[in-house]
Formats: C-alpha cells, structure tokens, sequence
C-alpha cells in the first residue's frame, strides 16, 4: 500500500508560511499604545460585564439609602438633604472605585499578562496610561448613574449643566491622579485580596472622614481638624461648589495643586518600581 | 537585516554578533542564588537548550535576558545590546513566552492577537490579518472567537506562542514550552519552534526533558543550583552517561535468572530486577551489544516478549555530572547505577 500525500498544506507548511511573515512594522507611539491599552480595559467589559456591577449597583444603592435613611434625621428631610448629598456621594463613589486600578494591575501580574506586555517594545507608562484612561471610562459611567438617579428622585442642580459638567470633570482630573497611588501599591502587594484590605483602610477613613455626608460642624473638633485636612473635603467643597451654582474657585486650585501633586510624587515611583519589578 | 543572520551566525562564537552573551551573570532573591555566575555564548540561529531540574535557576536565567529582571551581578548582552544599559533596544529585537500563560484569559484568542499586533505597530486592518494567518496556521480557527480560559492547555500555548510571533523576533525565548502537554501538543510546539529556526530566529529554551533537548537542540547547557555544569551538543552529554539503557521483558519468568546472567556477561554490567517478574534492565556502554545479546537469549532457547533501548533520562544525566540527582541528594542514590561516578569527566565548561 502506498501512502498517497494530500496537496492540503500540512500543519508543519502553514505553520511555516504564517512564522516567515511576521515583518516588523514601523512601531507605534505612546499615545496609539495607551489608547491599544484602554481598548483593552474596554474589551475586558464586554467579556466581563458582572465588573460594572461597583460602578452601577453601588452607586444607586449608596444614594437611595443615604437620601431615604438618613436624609429625614440629618436635615429634617430626605428632599432636604438631597441637594447637599449628591455631590458627595458622587465624590464618595467615584474615590472608592479608583481602587479597582490597584486590582486590574495586581491581577494582571498574577495572571502572567505582565511579564508579556513589559517584554514588549513599547513605551513603558502605556500599559498603566492605558489602564487608567479604561478606569477613567469607569468613573464616568458611576457618575452618570449617580446623576441619573437623583434627577430620577427630584434632584435639579443649582449650577446646571455647566456646572455638573466641571464638577465631574474635575473629579475625574482628582480620581485619574489618585490612581497612580493604586498603580504602586497594586505592584507592590502580593495578592488581590491584599489590594483590597489596604484599599479600604485607606478610602473608608478618607471618604467617611470628611465633609460627605454631614457638615463638619456637627463633629467633636477634633474631628473637624482631620476633616480640614482631609483631601477629599477640598474635592466635596469644589464639586459641591460648581454644582451649587457658586464655584470656590479656592477649593478647585487646592484640588489641581494636590492632584498634579499625586502624579509628580506616585508617577516616578510607580514607574520605578514597575522597571525594577521582579 | 533579517537575510544574514541564519547561516553566518551557526557557529557558536564565531565572528558575527552572538545571540546571547553573559558573563558571571548573577541573580539572588535573599539568601537564594537563584543564577550564580553564568557564563553564556549562545550563536545566532539554531535553537539552545537550557536544561536543568526545576529550581535549578533556569526562568531565572531567561527573565534577565528578556528584560523582565535586573541581574545583580555581571554582564548579559542580548544581539550585541547590554541588557541593562539598553533594555528597549533588547525588547524590540527578541520575544518571550513564559512557563504559564501569558496573555489576557479574559480576552479572545483573536483578540490577543490583534491587541499585540496594535502595541507592535500594525494597522487596525493588518493586526487583523496577522492574527488571522496566525491562527489559521495554528489550528486554533474554530477558537478564535473564545476567551482564552476556555482554551485546553495545548490550545493555550500555541496562543501564547502565536502572541509571541505576531512580529518575527531575531531572537525568541521559550520557558518550558511542553511541561505538561500531550505528546500531540508537544508536537505541534515543536513544529512551531522548527518553522521559526527555519525562519531565521535563534531560540533559547528551558526545558526539564532531555529528549526535548535532544529532539530540538543544537546546543544544551545544563544547569544546576544556578550554575552551568556542562555544555556540549546532546551526543557529547550523553556520551558522558553511557549509551542509555537497555530494557528486556522475557517470555517465561522461570528464565529471568538465566537471562540476566547472559546478559550481565554480554554488556559487563549488572541486570537491575524490577518488581516485574518478567522484566529486567541493564546500563548499555556499547549499543552494538545489543544484536549479538539478543542471539545469545534465542541460542539458549529464552523467549523474548519485547526489548527496547531507552535513552539515558535527565536524572541520569544528573547523576553523571553532578554524583546526585534531580532529587537534591547529596549522595548518588544506592543504586544499581554504582559505575556512574567514573563518568564524570564532560565537556564542562
């Protein structure tokens, strides 16, 4: 019997053709690989949808509850405490997501997927730009719902349009910046559930602590002088501010200052510590 | 740029550029020497084989060369760019593809494809294409459009090597890329790293199996504790361990003794008897034994059932090199294995 070959190329010739033709293009900039990167984050929600459960559900819950809770025995009424609560609560949400930056950059060190992209020849803060300009994506669709839902429950900002446009805006400059806080200690901690005991132990006091929810008036003063210094007090008054209809325009340049502030301090180090990383 | 680099470069240290140079490379992880003092000429074209046990600091030894880590002593030059000193110029000339999976689990095959084909610098229209031809070529077509954790462990590593070829490197470092897959996968694997020395990449890989090195390498470095302890072509390593083993399941077991004596005075080693009553084995100097043995077993009329020649496995090469073996003994084990210890003169380097 002889064996008769078949003219189908085999696996070992098409492996061969697809090997041979892997010419190297040009390369790509900085801007086009952070943007490859962001599409990525947006690929991992359409395959992953259950992860925008934190910045829709948690949101809606947070509003509802503290609007219909607390609202009557804070200021005597929930319609009341409406107008004070939402900006706060759009602050207080969007802070505590900016931790899932930590998680996706942990997880991708767990995963291996690091190793690859930092053996790859392209400028190096793309992957983190990339992350964050996804994560950035994310805070904006919590604040959406968050609007959305207190138009829904009577809600009409003083500032209009305008105004809770440039306090979303600046929110997400403050939530971009504190992000690199999160891009170093995801590199730094060994595991995911390590990220998120640090994460909270940090954004709980932070958020919790400050002038969100109840006017700092109302604490012991020794509290009052934590909540002064409390960066997030700072983002609570300029957010409150634009969408109040009476900016304080002293409150925004704090929040700029502090937010360029984040990237000059936890940029650097976070890059060092992701070219030394082992 | 890409025409000269197969056939000048064969020679292992011959004029043109070297894949891979160390010298005294060091790599420590707090008491641990994970690579302690590696010298290193690897040549262009070919593939090289790290060989070691597990620990022995091979991925160690690879994530230096591939960027991933900084050593913390000596040199490593990688095409002629110091690993250290030009870390961007190394990353655009070679590839790495990890132990474990490496792209993004969440994400599709095709879509890893393209999104690596963006970073290197492809269009939107050609990453398409080559991820197309890529997994077309790789048998992985129907898989495409699935995440890549629902991928079965060969289908996974062909990905990861796809990932790692969607631009051609010069030079491509591959950690173990067999450990745990079938022997059909093993196969396409092996297919692919032969298609890319074809092509004209150098391939460094790690491996824990001597006939992967055998199969695939031109060179073999053997590696234990984080130092090189010999390096030579397979045929000169296993010179150094004898010709293998040679492995007998008689007919009768009532006719193992009579067999095991024949033989022991054919080969001038000692029968080793396994539980198997019908089964023994003896360490081969000469494989031109073999015929003459096999005669000698028909002329007193022993039944044979089956024989076979076995080559010498990695714990042997280490038992030769080394006097212990994979398993971290001190001691060579009270083996029957008792004429190791003269054979220790190799190609050590």
């Amino acid at each position: 019997m002889s064996v008769t070959t078949s003219p189908r190329p085999s696996y070992d010739e098409k492996v061969a053709a697809a090997v041979g033709s892997g010419d190297a293009p040009a390369g790509a900039g900085g801007v086009s690989t952070s943007l490859t990167f962001g599409w990525r984050a947006l690929l991992k929600i359409k395959h992953v949808p259950e992860q925008l459960l934190d910045v829709t559900m948690f949101p809606l819950m947070f509003i509802l509850m503290f609007t219909y809770v607390f609202g009557g025995a804070i200021m005597g009424s929930p319609d009341g405490y409406l107008p004070y609560v939402v900006p706060g609560i759009l602050v207080q949400t969007v802070v505590m997501i900016t931790m899932y930056t930590a998680m996706t950059i942990n997880n991708d060190i767990q995963k291996g997927v690091f190793d690859r992209i930092r053996a790859l020849p392209v400028w190096r803060p793309s992957l983190l730009v990339g992350a964050l300009l996804g994560d950035t994506l994310r805070y904006t669709m919590a604040s959406v719902v968050i609007l959305g839902v207190s138009l829904l429950m009577g809600y009409r900002a003083p500032g209009g349009v305008t105004g809770v446009v440039l306090a979303v805006l600046l929110l997400l400059a403050f939530c971009f910046s504190l992000s690199w806080l999160w891009t170093l200690l995801g590199l730094r901690l060994r595991t995911p559930e390590s990220v998120m005991g640090v994460s909270m132990t940090v954004l709980f006091p932070l958020t919790f602590i400050s002038n969100v929810f109840v006017p700092k008036e109302s604490m012991p003063g020794w509290l009052q002088g934590v909540v002064t210094v409390n960066p997030v007090t700072h983002l609570v008054d300029a957010t409150r501010g634009f969408m109040d209809g009476s900016p304080d325009m002293g409150a925004v340049a704090t929040v700029l200052v502090m937010s360029g502030a984040l990237v000059a301090v936890f940029g650097p180090l976070t890059m060092y510590v992701y070219n030394r990383k082992s | 740029m890409l025409q000269d680099s197969q056939p000048a470069g064969r020679r292992p240290g011959g004029e043109g550029q070297l894949a891979v140079e160390t010298v005294g490379l060091v790599k420590t992880f707090g008491d641990n020497r994970a690579v302690d003092g590696i010298d290193l000429s690897i040549g262009q074209g070919g593939v090289h084989a790290v060989l070691g046990p597990n620990g022995a600091g091979k991925t160690t030894a690879i994530r230096v060369l591939a960027t991933l880590i900084r050593p913390d002593g000596g040199t490593a030059r990688v095409l002629g760019h110091d690993v250290v000193a030009e870390p961007a110029r190394v990353r655009s000339l070679v590839s790495m593809t990890g132990q474990f999976a490496s792209l993004d689990e969440d994400l599709t095959g095709q879509e890893n494809l393209v999104l690596l084909g963006r970073l290197y610098g492809f269009s939107r229209q050609r990453a398409k294409e080559r991820a197309h031809e890529l997994l077309e070529a790789f048998d992985l077509s129907e898989a495409a459009g699935r995440q890549v954790k629902r991928y079965s462990g060969g289908m996974r590593r062909r990905i990861d090597i796809a990932g790692s070829i969607v631009v051609r490197p010069q030079l491509m470092f591959l950690d173990e890329p067999t450990t745990g897959l079938d022997p059909r996968s093993r196969n396409q694997v092996w297919a692919i790293v032969r298609a890319l020395v074809a092509a004209g990449t150098t391939v460094v890989l790690t491996t824990q199996y001597l006939e992967e090195a055998d199969q695939l390498a031109d060179r073999i470095t053997v590696i234990d504790h984080g130092r090189i302890i010999a390096e030579g072509t397979s045929g000169e390593l296993k010179a150094s361990v004898g010709s293998g083993a040679f492995h007998l399941r008689v007919a009768d077991a009532g006719q193992r003794t009579t067999a095991a004596d024949l033989l022991a005075a054919r080969f001038g080693t000692e029968a080793s008897l396994s539980s198997d009553p019908y089964a023994l084995s003896f360490r081969l100097e000469d494989p031109s034994d073999v015929p003459a043995a096999l005669l000698d077993l028909t002329g007193r009329g022993i039944g044979v059932a089956e024989y076979s020649m076995g080559q010498p496995n990695l714990d042997e090469v280490f038992l030769a090199l080394t006097g212990h073996s994979t398993e971290e003994s001190e001691t060579p084990t009270a083996s029957e294995d008792a004429g190791a210890d003269e054979q220790k003169e190799v190609p050590v380097r």
